[in-house]
């Protein structure tokens, strides 16, 4: 009854292999591909509003070529947010997938509903950051999404979905979802929902929690990073669990790794908001089983939210940089000269911006003076200065400022490098549950 | 000595807002950890960095501490000006917080 669910992906750029390690090795019941960062959906909607046939995951049909064929022979089934913007685009991707590596007979599903522009400008929502409504974005609102629980989910797996693809859903609904199914656990069982919670967001990140975004040479050290092995959860009726990766996959599970990974994006531990739970880690316990496996039980929660989250996207600014670097004595010194010749060039010139940064790369870009407090003038030391602008066209004048520093600056600057993007910046909103509606599309694909 | 000897740490991004944990190796140091790591040291340990509150939140059940650190990303992931805009390197400054020995090590 111990129903076995792994994390292809962390991030929608993730490595593939291992993926396929876990369809092929992991004697998987699920797959689950999380994919969708809080800007990702913008992008993507942006993608659409240009091509009304893209807007899903760019990896999506690399990563459908790789894992598909395994996972149907193996009865494996997929799970993924890699709809992004265009679930039903990226339905119509893997139905076409399917019947040209000749995978049929094989029942796809898609979620959307989590796309909510109609409802957030009918109800001109405030904006959690900023205290302004969405009436105040005008056209520059690019996209509106909410996130959607396990329930649509848990119906397409009900429906014999073999493939489910949505678009926004909280990234932990995403392993919950089969749990649910598997083990008809009721959609007010807030022990059960909360303790598969914190299954799932301890694999959403995939390698973060096998090792990947851990090791510190001396401290803590991990072997075999080129090779990580992604995570599977051995999930009991129950829903305590076992984290563990398949043998001889690199990286290594241990009660540091998965302890950090637990507060990873965690703010209050008593109370994790998701659309389906309240979540509640702070009874959480892992026991070291050895080799690669860790238990965790003692998750809980209460009642879920009433109102659904939504994330926000709007365009906002464009950035422009420019880097330069300097060597050797007095290194630092011309890249304070190169800033105040950018600062008086912006300035002579007429271009404006709203925001300037300045930042001494191999000093203290990271962290800032006040941190990085050095003990000795480095070697070498990187220019970067960054400015925000209301235009494309006066972004690109501060990369250039800083290109001329060239032949008009301090002596001995090199290797520059310049660009302009546009700011897809994210902010929140709340909506009512009643003013979402998932809805479900099957798609059958014949032999 | 430097916390990294005793403890390791992450840290995850919303919005504007940080969230840095402290995670002892030795669940034995976690009351040591607790006494000497307020929020009023870590605010003051960032400095600039963190324009807003921060909070603590104790998890002896796993022998570590979650800081959220209050207006801390430059505007937010989104729109930030810094090179990390997420403040993915944060745990790494946490790491050089001078803390005092727990009794009985070779300090």
């Amino acid at each position: 009854m111990t129903l076995r669910i792994g994390s292809g992906a962390g991030y929608s750029g993730d490595r593939i292999e291992p993926a396929v390690e876990l369809a092929q090795s992991g004697r998987l019941d699920y797959l689950a591909f999380e994919c969708l960062a809080e800007r990702t959906i913008a992008i993507d909607q942006q993608k659409r509003l240009k091509n009304p046939e893209e807007g899903y995951d760019p990896l999506l049909e690399a990563r459908m070529r790789a894992v598909l064929p395994i996972c149907l022979e193996k009865g494996v089934r997929i799970i993924t947010n890699m709809g992004a913007a265009n679930p039903l685009s990226a339905l119509a991707k893997v139905a076409a997938i399917c019947r040209e590596m000749g995978l049929g007979p094989v029942r796809l599903a898609a979620v959307t509903g989590d796309e909510v522009l109609d409802q957030v400008r009918q109800q001109d929502l405030i904006l959690e950051e900023t205290g302004q409504p969405t009436s105040a974005l005008g056209s520059r609102l690019v996209s509106a999404n909410a996130y959607l629980g396990a329930a649509p989910m848990v119906d397409a797996l009900r429906q014999g979905a073999q493939v489910v693809i949505t678009g926004r859903v909280a990234d932990p609904a995403l392993f919950l979802a089969p749990m649910i199914h598997h083990f008809g656990w009721g959609m007010d069982d807030w022990a059960r929902l909360g303790q598969g919670t914190i299954i799932g967001h301890l694999l959403e990140c995939a390698g973060q929690i096998t090792g990947g975004y851990f090791a510190d040479p001396g401290y803590k050290d991990v072997a075999g990073l080129a090779r990580l092995g992604f995570p599977l959860a051995e999930v009991e009726p129950d829903g305590s669990a076992v984290i563990t990766k398949v043998d001889g996959s690199g990286g290594s599970i241990t009660l540091a790794t998965c302890k950090e990974q637990m507060l990873y994006e965690l703010h209050d531990p008593a109370a994790y908001l998701t659309p389906d739970v309240t979540a509640d880690f702070s009874g959480v316990r892992f026991t070291d089983l050895g080799a690669d496996r860790v238990g965790v039980a003692g998750g809980t929660g209460r009642a879920k939210p009433p109102t659904l989250k939504v994330c926000v996207g709007y365009v906002d600014s464009y950035i422009g940089e420019g880097q330069i670097g300097y060597a050797g004595p007095g290194a630092l010194d011309r890249a304070r000269l190169g800033a105040e010749i950018v600062r008086e060039r912006l300035a002579l010139t007429g271009v404006r911006h709203s925001e300037l940064r300045v930042d001494y790369i191999g000093l203290d870009s990271l962290h800032g003076p006040g941190l990085a407090r050095p003990a000795a003038e480095p070697y070498e030391v990187r220019l970067r200065v960054a400015g925000r602008t209301e235009t494309p066209a006066e972004a690109e004048r501060i990369g250039n400022e800083v290109e001329t520093l060239y032949t008009n600056g301090p002596a001995a600057g090199g290797g520059v490098t310049k660009g302009v993007r546009q700011v897809l910046a994210m902010a929140s909103a709340y909506l009512p549950r009643e003013a979402v509606r998932p809805e479900l599309h099957i798609k059958e694909v014949s032999r | 000595m430097k916390l990294r000897e005793l403890a390791h740490s992450r840290t995850g991004d919303k919005g504007n807002t940080v969230n840095i944990s402290v995670i002892a190796y030795d669940e034995k140091h976690y009351p040591w950890l607790e006494r000497h790591i307020t929020a009023a040291v870590v605010k003051n340990h960032f400095g600039d960095l963190v324009k807003g509150e921060v909070i603590r939140y104790q998890l002896p059940n796993i022998g570590a501490l979650n800081f959220v650190l209050k207006d801390a990303l430059a505007g937010g992931v989104t729109r930030s000006l810094a090179l990390d805009a997420h403040g993915k390197t944060f745990s790494s400054a946490m790491m050089a917080l001078e803390i005092p020995p727990p009794p009985g090590s070779a300090a």
